[in-house]
């Protein structure tokens, strides 16, 4: 498969001698022009969106649906913002809870799934075993496959457990813990990949001088691999980390009737189409930022080291 | 046996929440599996079906409205398609005009125009169905607007589009509907930065001699484009394109969250569809069926992609 590789990182020009000698040259300016005004143009439908979604959610009005664009409406307030936060659907679940339940899922197929991947990581990358290439074609099968592939056998399996411990009693399926699983089960094979190419570009002469000193092979996976590939780990990590996020389709289908369980994605949804005649949009909106933010803004600022991650397969539909 | 080790926990972990289910799911495929063999306590086995789940989708015969298999196959394979199509030539259009030497606020621009990258996708799928929505959303208001410019009212009727339920087709003698393009436009929003992040990284490893040698010989913008630009784009793209289609393919978010499939089923694509089979209509052996038909579509899309980047090697390889 050909299909994974890693873009050149953005805004971080690989520059050649030849290029930088052209850079000096100017551009005449009436080319100058036109092409401002097409980038200006590009720039205005990029962020066409995002304005009108950040103008609706400080409407004052609250009426239930815009009747017209405007940019910052008359009175803007963050009275959507103060509603969603303390009672953001019709059901008796607040933004706290919503956020604990994605904060859940997020955090723990994340660290699951890197943990794991970086011991198959260290082993398809560094040692020779047989079967080696027929597991990686393996990996790299069910990374292929979408998550709906697997939702439906999955939903059954985990249906048959109960789970008893600490005095709680509940069924595996319809649980936080179900779902992590499910979301684990189709991140696992990202990591495993995504770490691995990390770990090829890495030279082994630290890890040759650490066999010459005689440690052993696990120590040096854990003194000498592991802190080399921080960086790595934790862009796969994050990537986890805002798939979990995100996740609805495993969430909804396995959690969906269980209301204290729901997570921010669900939310979201029930705030749009036809069963949300009577939310105002100005609550949809501040809802969606408060739920984009915090992802948002990690992600534009470690962009140079994520876009990467994601032409690999990050999010996963 | 060390290299064993570490691959045991990732692959006991795959076993039962990956290799399982999809073995599980191929024998669901040949049976009647429906709500009541769910409970465990019932302990009522399905009835083996042979072949009837897939003979049943090849034929169009399921009891649910709407669904024609050759129809749904074809609009998802046309559906991936146009998307990579558009989404390549705009990402490297952009990436083309943003390599101009001496281009003022370049910086600027590029981290404005990967915006819709770091937006999680769930996100982008619902406001854009606002964003489409007949009497409220901002892209009938942007129409309504241009038309006033022409001194056209407001209310004509043309200013008021059903972008994602209209059953006519916007152009009579092209069988998609307007929901279509809706999908089409709010996925190229989101799709051409990324490709444009390739492309950047692409053209900037182009050696600037070459573009001189062009000139001295006399070499059209065009020609400069044709036979220095695109040689060099050509290793990068490809494969970044086939990974798109693959994704574009499987894009569970735009149709279920932006038409839910309307009209009538027809902006349905293959994922959406086993979701609804399995989780509105509890046809699990029949999902489970789809589902298997799903992967050996996406199997020899695979493999069809990847003789084509085999025949258009180029430079680099």
């Amino acid at each position: 498969m050909t299909a994974v590789f890693r873009p050149a990182p953005i805004g971080k020009p690989r520059r050649t001698r030849a290029n930088s000698s052209r850079q000096e040259r100017t551009l005449p300016l009436r080319q100058q022009l036109i092409l401002q005004v097409a980038c200006l143009f590009i720039a205005l439908t990029v962020l066409f969106p995002i304005i009108w979604v950040v103008s609706m959610s400080i409407d004052p009005r609250n009426i239930s649906r815009p009747d017209a664009l405007t940019l910052i409406p008359p009175g803007a307030s963050l009275q959507a913002y103060e509603k969603v936060v303390t009672r953001p659907t019709s059901n008796d679940i607040s933004f706290l809870g919503l956020l604990a339940n994605s904060l859940k899922i997020a955090v723990g197929s994340s660290v699951v799934s890197v943990g794991l991947g970086v011991l198959a990581a260290y082993a398809f990358s560094r040692l020779r075993f047989r079967g080696r290439e027929a597991m990686m074609i393996g990996i790299l099968g069910v990374l292929m496959l979408p998550s709906v592939a697997t939702i439906i056998p999955l939903f059954i399996f985990l249906n048959q457990f109960r789970v008893d411990f600490a005095g709680l009693s509940f069924n595996l399926r319809a649980s936080l813990l179900g779902v992590t699983m499910t979301i684990v089960a189709s991140q696992l094979p990202f990591a495993i990949w995504n770490l691995k190419g990390y770990l090829d570009t890495v030279p082994r002469d630290l890890e040759e001088a650490a066999a010459v000193d005689g440690a052993s092979q696990f120590q040096i996976f854990r003194k000498v691999v592991l802190p080399l590939s921080i960086p790595a780990i934790a862009v796969t990590a994050f990537l986890g980390f805002l798939g979990g996020w995100s996740e609805y389709l495993t969430t909804y289908m396995f959690i969906g009737q269980n209301i204290p369980d729901w997570t921010l994605s669900i939310a979201l949804n029930s705030l749009v189409g036809q069963y949300a005649r009577t939310t105002s949009w100005s609550e949809f909106a501040a809802f969606a930022i408060l739920f984009a933010l915090p992802v948002s803004a990690v992600f534009f600022v470690f962009q140079r080291y994520l876009v990467g991650g994601l032409a690999v397969g990050g999010v996963k539909g | 046996m060390a290299p064993y080790l570490y691959l045991l926990p990732a692959f006991l972990v795959m076993a039962f929440i990956t290799f399982y289910p999809l073995a599980f799911q191929v024998w669901m495929s040949f049976t009647d599996f429906a709500q009541v063999n769910f409970n465990v306590r019932l302990h009522v086995a399905p009835h083996f079906v042979g072949l009837e789940n897939y003979i049943d989708i090849a034929e169009s015969k399921l009891a649910i409205p709407n669904f024609e298999f050759p129809r749904l196959v074809l609009f998802n394979l046309w559906w991936a398609l146009s998307n990579v199509i558009v989404h390549v030539v705009l990402g490297v259009g952009v990436a083309v005009v943003l390599n101009a030497k001496g281009l003022w606020f370049k910086g600027i621009y590029r981290a404005l125009y990967i915006l819709p990258v770091v937006i999680p996708q769930i996100i982008v799928a619902t406001v854009w169905r606002n964003m489409f929505d007949t009497d409220s959303g901002a892209v009938n208001f942007v129409i309504q607007g241009i038309g006033g410019i022409f001194g056209l009212p407001a209310d004509t009727p043309a200013f008021h589009l059903d972008w994602l339920h209209q059953v006519n087709d916007p152009i009579s003698f092209i069988p998609l509907p307007l929901a279509y393009f809706a999908m089409l436009t709010a996925n190229t929003w989101l799709g051409w930065p990324l490709n444009s992040v390739v492309a950047t990284g692409a053209l900037q490893s182009i050696p600037g001699e070459l573009y001189e040698a062009a000139e001295m010989d006399g070499a059209s913008p065009w020609q400069k484009f044709r036979n220095v630009t695109v040689p060099f784009l050509r290793p990068a793209m490809l494969p970044y394109a086939i990974y798109g289609f693959v994704i574009t393919f499987n894009l569970f978010f735009l149709p279920y969250f932006m038409t839910g499939g309307s009209p009538f089923g027809r902006t349905e694509i293959l994922v959406t569809q086993a979701y609804r089979l399995a989780y509105e209509q509890n046809l699990y052996g029949v999902a489970a069926a789809f589902c298997v038909y799903l992967f050996f579509l996406l199997l020899a899309v695979t493999l069809v992609t990847n003789r084509l980047a085999q025949a258009t090697k180029s430079y680099a390889d």
